[in-house]
């Protein structure tokens, strides 16, 4: 179970890195979160995987999930959803300012 | 326990909320805001002489012991860091009153300079790793929004690189605070080391190392560095003097906490690594410093070397070097902040941060172009000012534990420190003066105040050096003794 969920993070950080690499706007803002998504599972594997045991701890149940990583992932999926929408009003802003979504002509140019 | 810890969080995060409520009332952010930054000094200096006569203060909070509980730890360094975060951000508050504007006000300025201050101080007292990331998150998601606010065309370009490029080094934070959980089972400080001692620091651990090490270097500008000049130059001059300030200095202080406490079995290959980064760090920052003409890119770039020196301390990582790491940052905190004030005043002054368009300020303003003067030589560490017990004392300790190249790359560094500032010095402050006091674009006053008061300090911590040398001996032998820590956060090392 571990070895997929390796082999499905790293797939996503492949896909979250081609699309930081791109010179669209919006597309590096969805490569950006599916990296953060990406990252989510990886805290969920390091807690060890386990099938159909809650992450509770009771005096019948036979074993338990470690719930540290659920409540870790919960605060991360919280800060990088106010993060995106913070990056998408920012991306849509500067669009309306500087007509382009291309990041190859956000450079700057030192005359300004 | 110690419930003092949590003040200097609490204290401001619940002023900034309440500021948000009463929105119009600009009076009322003016008067409470400075209240919330002076408010967490005073504390930080009662935890001072606390920690003096009892040693590290801790905080479990909700009444659960660490590890299972987070903790809040204020050891000395933490404490000296946190008093000098409240002089340096009330500063940055009583220049901005003069300088901020009022869109700015009305649009949340205050608040969110209190946010970032709660998050900073979060970052300095917090004994656990993932609050760490989320006190962290508090200071950028705060930092995001001040370094666009206003929304010119520069400020969005920059900031949304910025914003990237942090989202991408908080996923790899989070990414370290996985594997350290998957093979140490615990995100504690103190049980995190003691972990790791007894595992030993095999490859595994000391490769996680290396990608906190990079986390942090993002943040700190060690290196990493590259998307730093162009975000500390677009916000106006009261936020980017205390993004220059406190910003990158959270992130030395995080990797101290870790290089200290955590991963220190490994010093020939991690504290090298770092060895190298830092002296790269100095000679590709010399480089910008000296390489560019306009006032806030040479400011930035001196930004960058300071981050480079400070960690030769850690690298050599005797007492001595500690000791002059510990004094080097509470004088950078200072100073840099000064020089982003003077720097942000001349070019309200002048309307422009190219050199060549600048000559002569000395006539109209004398008092400013010598407290610049007075910077500059603190900044290269010339006696009695501040700057120069900290490189000294890094210097003797880089050159002690047989760190030459370091040693001499720190010295050098200063050289090139001077050259950029005193070229600086001479095209603002000597020559014709070309412009009248009428064809001024602002004016000097009220600015000044915060400017002669962090000049004040600075010459303050020069002269009086004597006097704060107990306190920061004691925070120099804390991080070279991760017992000390792990004994007041596990109750006795006990679990």
């Amino acid at each position: 179970m571990e070895t997929i969920m390796a082999c499905l993070v790293g797939l996503l950080f492949t896909i979250g890195t081609y699309l930081v690499l791109s010179r669209q706007m919006l597309r590096i803002i969805f490569g950006l979160s599916i990296i953060s998504h990406a990252v989510n599972l990886l805290i969920l594997t390091s807690g060890g995987l386990k099938t159909g045991s809650a992450p509770l701890l009771d005096e019948k149940m036979a074993g338990f999930t470690d719930p540290l990583p659920q409540a870790l992932i919960l605060t991360a999926i919280v800060i990088n959803f106010a993060v995106t929408a913070l990056l998408l009003v920012l991306s849509y802003r500067s669009y309306q300012i500087f007509k382009t979504d291309d990041m190859e002509r956000l450079r700057g140019n030192p005359d300004e | 326990m110690n419930n003092l810890l949590i003040l200097p969080i609490a204290f401001p995060l619940f002023i900034g909320m309440l500021l948000i409520i009463f929105r119009k009332n600009i009076w009322l952010h003016r008067l409470l805001s400075p209240v919330a930054c002076i408010f967490p000094g005073m504390v930080a200096l009662i935890l001072m002489n606390q920690i003096k006569d009892s040693g590290i203060q801790t905080l479990q909070l909700g009444g659960w012991q660490a590890p299972y509980g987070i903790s809040l730890v204020a050891d000395m360094f933490a404490a000296i860091l946190l008093f000098v975060t409240s002089i340096v951000s009330l500063c940055c508050l009583l220049y901005a009153f003069h300088s901020i504007g009022k869109e700015r006000e009305k649009y949340y300025f205050y608040p969110l300079i209190l946010f970032l201050i709660t998050g900073v101080n979060g970052a300095f007292l917090t004994g656990d790793l993932f609050n760490l990331y989320v006190f962290f998150e508090v200071f950028l998601v705060s930092s995001y929004v001040l370094i666009t606010l206003g929304g010119t065309r520069n400020q969005l370009r920059e900031s949304l690189k910025y914003i990237m490029i942090n989202v991408i080094s908080s996923a790899f934070f989070l990414v370290g605070v996985a594997y350290l959980y998957a093979v140490t089972g615990t995100l504690n400080f103190a049980h995190l080391s003691i972990r790791v001692a007894e595992a030993g620091q095999d490859g595994l651990i000391t490769t996680i190392s290396f990608l906190f090490l990079i986390v942090f270097s993002l943040k700190a500008g060690l290196f990493l560095f590259y998307w730093l000049p162009g975000s500390y130059s677009v916000p106006p001059g009261a936020i980017a003097a205390i993004f220059a300030a406190l910003l990158t200095k959270v992130g030395i202080y995080a990797i101290f906490r870790m290089f200290t406490l955590i991963f220190y079995h490994q010093p020939q290959v991690t504290h090298m690594g770092i060895g190298i980064l830092a002296a790269l760090t100095m000679i590709l920052g010399a480089m910008g410093a000296i390489g560019y003409r306009d006032l806030k890119k040479i400011l930035t770039y001196n930004v960058i070397i300071s981050v480079g020196f400070i960690l030769i301390g850690l690298v050599a990582f005797t007492e001595q070097s500690l000791l002059g790491s510990i004094y080097y940052l509470i004088h950078d905190m200072i100073i840099k902040a000064l020089v982003f004030l003077i720097g942000a005043t001349i070019i309200g002054l002048t309307g422009t941060s190219k050199l060549k368009d600048m000559s002569g300020l000395i006539r109209t303003h004398p008092a400013l172009g010598w407290m610049f003067f007075i910077a500059v030589l603190s900044m290269v560490g010339i006696p009695p000012l501040s700057g120069f017990l900290g490189k000294l004392y890094i210097t003797k300790g880089a050159f002690a534990a047989s760190y030459f190249w370091l040693g001499g790359f720190g010295l050098l560094a200063s050289i090139f420190i001077l050259y950029s500032l005193i070229k600086v010095f001479m095209d603002v402050f000597w020559g014709e003066t070309v412009m009248s006091e009428d064809e001024e674009k602002g004016t000097t006053k009220g600015v000044m105040l915060p400017i002669v008061l962090l000049t004040g300090i600075s010459l303050a911590l020069g002269l009086g050096a004597e006097g704060i040398h107990e306190y920061v001996l004691i925070a120099a032998k804390g991080l070279l003794d991760p017992n000390q820590y792990i004994f007041a956060v596990l109750d006795k090392g006990g679990i």
